[in-house]
């Protein structure tokens, strides 16, 4: 493990920002291209471990254990929210028979 | 230096192809894969807590969780909706954006340090777990709380109205 640990030594802080960044982008960009209600899920828990990877990279370069409990507790909300989150989606598929959002445009009004 | 790279490399690759893949269980196939590049980057920091709750509540609960229900709404070819080729465009338009002006205000920062693990026990158990238990035990029990309601709601809105009329097969 500690050899292991040395590989990381020489990784700047930026190339971090740099990585979450774009992996954030990407499920934003999921969220906007697709109409399937579970990808579209799937996209906002990739946004939430871009940010989760980034808090842990500010917590070991910083040296203070808080932002890994950070990520400990966005870990049990993801996981509160997905279970939420598919029920619904279960739900509008029994009433609707789709999981197409478009179905669901009259939320907008 | 360069397993970062290479493991960065692979979780924007497989992120892509999750929002790409046209079937939705291959959707959540890739989104496992980057789920485990992730992992292999929070062992590189030597958070080894966070790589084994990763591992195990993200890739084991939360994604089977994605995965049953996708078995259970039983999805066609033909039900698989496709958007407008203009949208498409303005879509990754709009997400190229964001990536621009998130990389662009990051060059405003100047030179970074490398990332270095100065105190090595940082990410175990032992020293997230008196972290945990002394500083956030409110919010930690406030938790506890939060995901039985999650619990209870889920239960509530996905078991049947028993009012309504049976319209099963």
């Amino acid at each position: 493990m500690e050899s292991l640990t040395q590989t990381i030594q020489a990784v700047p802080l930026n190339h971090y920002i740099l990585l979450s960044a774009i992996i954030f982008s990407i499920g934003v960009m999921g969220v906007l291209l697709r109409r399937n209600a579970i990808v579209i899920f799937m996209s906002v828990e990739l946004m939430l471990n871009s940010v989760n990877l980034l808090l842990t990279a500010f917590s070991v370069y910083r040296g203070d254990a808080a932002g890994q409990v950070f990520v400990f507790f966005i870990m049990a909300l993801a996981a509160a929210e997905v279970a939420v989150g598919l029920a619904i989606i279960v739900m509008i598929y029994r009433n609707t028979n789709s999981i197409d959002i478009n179905v669901l445009n009259r939320l907008k009004w | 230096m360069s397993t970062f790279y290479f493991i960065a490399f692979l979780s924007i690759f497989f992120s892509i192809l999750v929002i790409s893949a046209k079937n939705p269980v291959h959707s959540i196939l890739y989104l496992i894969l980057t789920f485990f590049t992730f992992t292999i980057h929070y062992i590189l920091m030597n958070a080894q807590f966070l790589a084994i709750v990763n591992f195990i509540v993200y890739m084991g609960a939360i994604l089977v969780l994605f995965l049953y229900t996708l078995m259970l709404i039983n999805l066609n070819k033909e039900s698989e909706p496709v958007k407008p080729f203009m949208v498409k465009i303005a879509a990754v338009f709009g997400g190229g954006i964001l990536a621009v002006a998130l990389v662009s205000s990051l060059k405003s920062l100047g030179v970074s340090d490398p990332v270095v693990l100065k105190n090595p026990e940082l990410g175990l158990v032992k020293n997230l777990g008196k972290v945990l238990f002394n500083e956030f035990l409110l919010p930690f029990e406030v938790s506890s709380v939060l995901l039985l309601s999650a619990m209870v709601g889920a239960v509530l809105l996905a078991t049947k109205d028993p009012k309504e009329p049976k319209v099963t097969i």
